[in-house]
This record gives C-alpha cells, structure tokens and sequence, in this order.
C-alpha cells in the first residue's frame, strides 16, 4: 500500500525553541532538544523520522521559517 | 524503506522558507506571530511574482525592522504614518503592489487619523494589522485596543472602564467606511488559521494590484513577551479572551470576481 | 505639539513640558543626545514666542526642577520645558524627594489665577475666555509687544548658571549642560591636575541664556569650549554672547554618541594650542 514517508530538517541555529512546532506535530514527533544552540535556544528535533507523514505543520507553524519539509510517496 | 538520505532531496522538498525572507535572524521574541505574517507575506508576494514590483511601508514597534528581513523595497514610516505614506507610493506608482505592515499601537492610536482617511479615500493598498492589544516593543503598556480587565504596565489593576474607557474595534469602523472593500481578520495560531490569514493577505494584495479599493487584514496575535506567558500559553489566552471580543472571519467583502 | 507650545503661549497658559533628547533626525537612535536644544529654546512653532528651558544635570536636579518648572511657568504665565537627554533622563542616582504640596483650594485658584476658564466666581467678575486667535493686526501687534516686553523681563530675572573654578586667573571656560557638563566635570579635573586655569560655565536655564556672564568672562579667556553632543547647536548662542571677544569652539558627538572625558580633553588642547595668545581671528571657526 502507499505511504507517505516525510521527514524535516530544522535550521538549528535559526531555531528559537518556541515549542509550537511540536504542539503542531500531530504525531508528536517533534521536541526541544537537551541541547542548546549558539543563541542558547533548546533547538526543535525530530524523533522517529520513520513515523513522519510529511504532513508540513511543524513548517507552517514555525515563527522563523526553520523547517524545510521533504515528502515522498513510497509505493 | 526509504533511507533518509534518500528522502531529503531537493525534488522531494514540499515546504521551506520562502527565499524573499532572507536569512537574517529575526529579532523578534520565540514564537511571536509578527514571525509568521513576515513568513506569509514573503510567500505571497512570491507566489505573485511581485517581488520587483512591490513597496512595503513598516511601522514603528516590533516590526520596525521588517525591512531586514524580506527581500523587497521598504519605507520606514513615523509611528502610525504608514497609511500616508502608503497612500503617496501607491498614487505615484499605480501599478505596484503597495502594502503596510503595522501594530496595534501604531494603527489604532497614534495613526487613527491617517487609518480612517486612507481607508475612506478608498487608497488601493492592503493594510496588514497585527492586533495584540499591547505596545510589545516598549515593555508592554496599556494600547486602546487592550482588553478590558487585561493586566499592562500601565494598567497594573487591568483595564477599567472609567479609567480607560473600552477596546477600540477599529476593523469595526472599517466596515462601515465606503471606501473599504474587503475587511477581514484572521489569526496564525494554528495550521488551519495560518492557512486562512494567507489566502486573506493574498485578497488584500490582489485587491491592491486590481484597484480595488482599501483592503484590511487584522490578525489577531500574541505578545508572549508583553503578556508575561509562553508562546503556548500565550496562544490559548488569545483563544479564551482575544478571539471573543475581536471574533475571526470575514467582515465585508465587496469584491466581485 | 510644537503647535501646542505656540498655543499656550499665544495665550499664556502655564504647562510644564519634559522634553528627553536622543539621537536623531528622524526615528533616530534610543541613545542620548542633546540635539533638540534649538527645538527646544527657538521653538518649531509659528509666531513669535519664546519659552523657558531648564536644563538639569542630574537626577535629583531633575526632580527639583518640577517644582521650580511650576513656579516658574504659573509666575510668568509662559511654557517651560525641562530639556534632558537620554543620560540624564535613565540614568539612576539618590533623590531626596521634595514634600508634597496637595492640589490648590478652588479659593487659592480664583485668587491666583484669575484669568482661569473654570467657572469659579463667575457671577462677580468678567467671563474668562482663552483663544489664540485674533483678526486685528494692530491687536495682534499690541499682544506680541506685551510679550516681549515680559520675555524681557524674565531674561533679567530669571538666566540661572553654575560657575566651576572660575576666578579672575581664569585663563579658558568650558560651557556644557546637562550630560555633557557632567563629561567635563571630569576633563575639569584632568586638566587642572596638569595645572591648566581652565572652568566651567553650566546653564541651568537654557532660555534665558546666561549671555551676561559668558560675555564677561569672554573678556578675559583665551578660548571657549562648548561641549554638546551634536552637530552645533548651543555653539551658535555662546558665540554671540562673546561679542567676538574670544574665540568659541565646539566639541561633542552626535546621532547617540557621548563624548569621554578624553574625547573633551583632546578637543580642549587642539583649541588650547591654537589659542595661545589672547587674540581672537576673525572668522576662526569658517573653516
């Protein structure tokens, strides 16, 4: 059956750790990491990349634009 | 199974920072909307193909510096001016997309003036007004369209009636000006809003280019920062108190197709 | 609101304006400045008009101010701006507050204000009416004549300075206001270490300017230093308070810069070097 196979890469310098991206998430596949960046933000990351359906809304959501979202249909 | 690096290629990318928005990192606070409208603009004006074609007048408050960040002509107004300066570009340049970009404290008090005579001279541009109902950039003070009961540094006990008088519904006005031909107001704290407000601020801006008369877009935002809460509080308080008083949807739409 | 200014002492209401200068033009910088001294002391608005400016140095002072603001603008029934900059205005030292005076009694008003648009007496005296406006030119004339006439007074009663370590040996005067006098405070002490015969002269009002005493004294230095931070303001009123007599140079920076006590003091020794002998070349500063 075909699936949409997603997965996102965040910008993590450009990253504020505002959290609304994994509020978004609606897999909960997104958190604030334990590290920190340069500004001292917690930068988002993704968990379980395998589960992303590349639906975008961790993008949208995200104030600064750190997230590019890569979607493919895997037969 | 798709290994990852398979999957992150450039044909597979759906979604990414619009390249109007430049890289600049934004000086606004975590999670602000201010973020997201810039975002949204960026992409529009992208998808419009406008990008030589455009004048963005930004105001005084968080967003005076939205000249760094997005890719097209600027002019800096004098706080709450945007509106007369939008209204000289747009007469001198018919044919360009010309928009401002403005706060609560700068359109809705010391701007009334120029607000209601643009938008009753019917100027062709698109006003875009981020309603926080708080002066943000200066700490957080008491704007006329705080809420009442609301808590700023200049009203510590919240907003009193008798002490200062009620919330300004300025959209409210627009409506009723005859030269306003699309007066709406969205919100970005979610994907299906932030999906509307773009499809909003792209009327407005196609009502600019076609002449159609002076579109208003309110989105009503948070000030995390000003309001003393995370962005995730700040966004359900704006839920639970903002959207009552200042509901979302349409308020006129005078546009034909 | 320089049309308000114009207004109020178009009809001589009292008000007391707090004016906190920064670097400009325009939207400009959140830093101090002292570029709206012409603002401030010639006026933007139309007509002829003048107002007092009092020009505190530091916290306390601009507390004291106030009362002496209001004193000031209910005796002569004229505008008075306190003109500090962004220094002074944020910067954070001890007060000792001045007691508090309760709001005047509905009697006290009627007696001291006359003139008053509140009612009070009515049935004894003339309405009181406050309105700028004047169709008569002969009229019109008259009140502007009034005006001077009282701004004179005032320039004879009310030009207030502090004077720094100056005598009859003193051989250059410094003459800055507000954050800059508190700069040359320090290059005061740098130079008179090194045993220079210099002082200072800081206005306390700004309009009346102390023109009496900078004359006086411009009789007996070799040079003037005005030190304001911007592109030369105060400079011009030194200048034609000496009479020529000595030359005035101007140091400072501007746009929300603020000079060190040695950004001063090499301003002081170029001037000091090119104004060994007391003799002032005519148009010195025409460069």
């Amino acid at each position: 059956m075909a699936k949409m196979r997603g997965a996102i890469v965040v910008d993590i310098e450009r990253c504020k750790g505002c959290n609304l991206c994994a509020i978004a998430c609606p897999l909960n596949l997104v958190t604030l990491s334990a590290t920190v960046n340069h500004k001292g933000y917690n930068y988002a990351e993704q968990t379980d990349w395998e589960k992303c359906n590349g639906c975008t809304s961790c993008a949208i959501v995200c104030p600064d634009g750190c997230i590019t979202v890569y979607r493919k249909k895997e037969e | 199974m798709i290994t990852k690096e398979e999957l992150i290629i450039p044909e597979n990318k759906v979604y990414g920072k619009p390249s109007l928005m430049n890289d600049t990192p934004m000086h606004y606070c975590p999670g602000c909307s201010h973020s997201v409208v810039h975002k949204l603009v960026a992409e529009i004006i992208e998808e419009m193909g406008l990008e030589e074609n455009t004048v963005g007048i930004c105001p005084v408050g968080c967003a005076v510096f939205a000249y760094r960040y997005l890719n097209v002509d600027w002019i800096e107004a004098a706080h709450g001016r945007a509106p007369a300066c939008a209204t000289a570009v747009k007469r001198l340049w018919p044919n360009k997309l010309v928009f401002t970009y403005q706060g609560d404290g700068d359109l809705a008090c010391i701007g009334t003036g120029e607000t209601i005579h643009a938008m009753n001279r019917g100027e062709n541009i698109a006003i875009i007004f981020i309603n926080n109902a708080i002066y943000g950039m200066t700490g957080g003070q008491m704007a006329p369209t705080t809420l009442m009961g609301m808590k700023t540094s200049t009203c510590p006990y919240g907003r009193q009636a008798d002490l200062h008088g009620y919330p300004l519904h300025i959209t409210d006005l627009a409506v009723n000006l005859e030269g306003t031909c699309y007066v709406t107001r969205q919100a970005v704290n979610t994907v299906a809003n932030i999906r509307k407000t773009k499809k909003a601020i792209r009327q407005a801006f196609e009502n600019s280019m076609n002449k159609k008369g002076c579109s208003i877009v309110e989105v009503v935002s948070t000030c995390a920062s000003g309001w003393k809460q995370t962005p995730e509080q700040a966004n359900q308080w704006m839920v639970d108190n903002m959207f009552p008083y200042y509901p979302l949807g349409d308020l006129k739409n005078t546009v034909t197709e | 609101m320089q049309e308000g200014f114009s207004y109020m002492a178009g009809v001589e209401l009292p008000g007391v304006i707090v004016s906190v200068g920064r670097g400009g033009p325009g939207l400009g910088t959140i830093q101090p400045g002292q570029a709206d001294y012409e603002q401030a002391v010639y006026g933007g608005g139309n007509g002829d008009y003048r107002v007092i400016v009092l020009a505190p140095n530091s916290v306390q002072e601009m507390c004291d101010c106030m009362g002496k603001a209001k004193e000031l603008t209910f005796k002569w029934r004229m505008p008075v701006i306190v003109l500090s900059d962004g220094m002074i205005g944020q910067m954070m030292e001890k007060v000792v507050l001045p007691p508090f005076t309760p709001r005047r009694t509905d009697e006290e008003i009627a007696k001291q204000c006359p003139w008053a648009t509140n009612g009070i007496g009515l049935k004894n005296r003339q309405y009181n009416f406050i309105s700028t406006l004047e169709l008569d030119a002969k009229e019109m004339e008259a009140r502007n004549k009034r005006m001077t006439a009282k701004y004179n007074q005032v320039e004879a009663e009310e030009v207030d300075f502090e004077l720094y370590n100056v005598d009859s040996e003193t051989e250059y005067l410094i003459v800055a206001y507000g954050i800059s006098s508190r700069v040359s405070m320090k290059t005061l002490e740098m130079l008179r270490e090194s045993g220079v015969k210099v002082g200072m002269l800081r206005p306390k009002t700004l309009w009346p300017f102390p023109n009496k005493k900078i004359n006086e004294l411009a009789g007996q230095v070799k040079g003037i230093l005005c030190v304001e931070q911007c592109e030369g303001q105060m400079v011009k009123d030194v200048r034609l308070a000496t009479e020529g007599q000595a030359p005035v140079y101007l140091s400072g920076r501007s746009g929300g810069m603020v000079s060190s006590p040695q950004d001063v003091l090499e301003d002081f020794q170029k001037m000091a070097s090119e104004c060994a002998t007391k003799s002032c070349p005519k148009g010195y500063w025409m460069k």
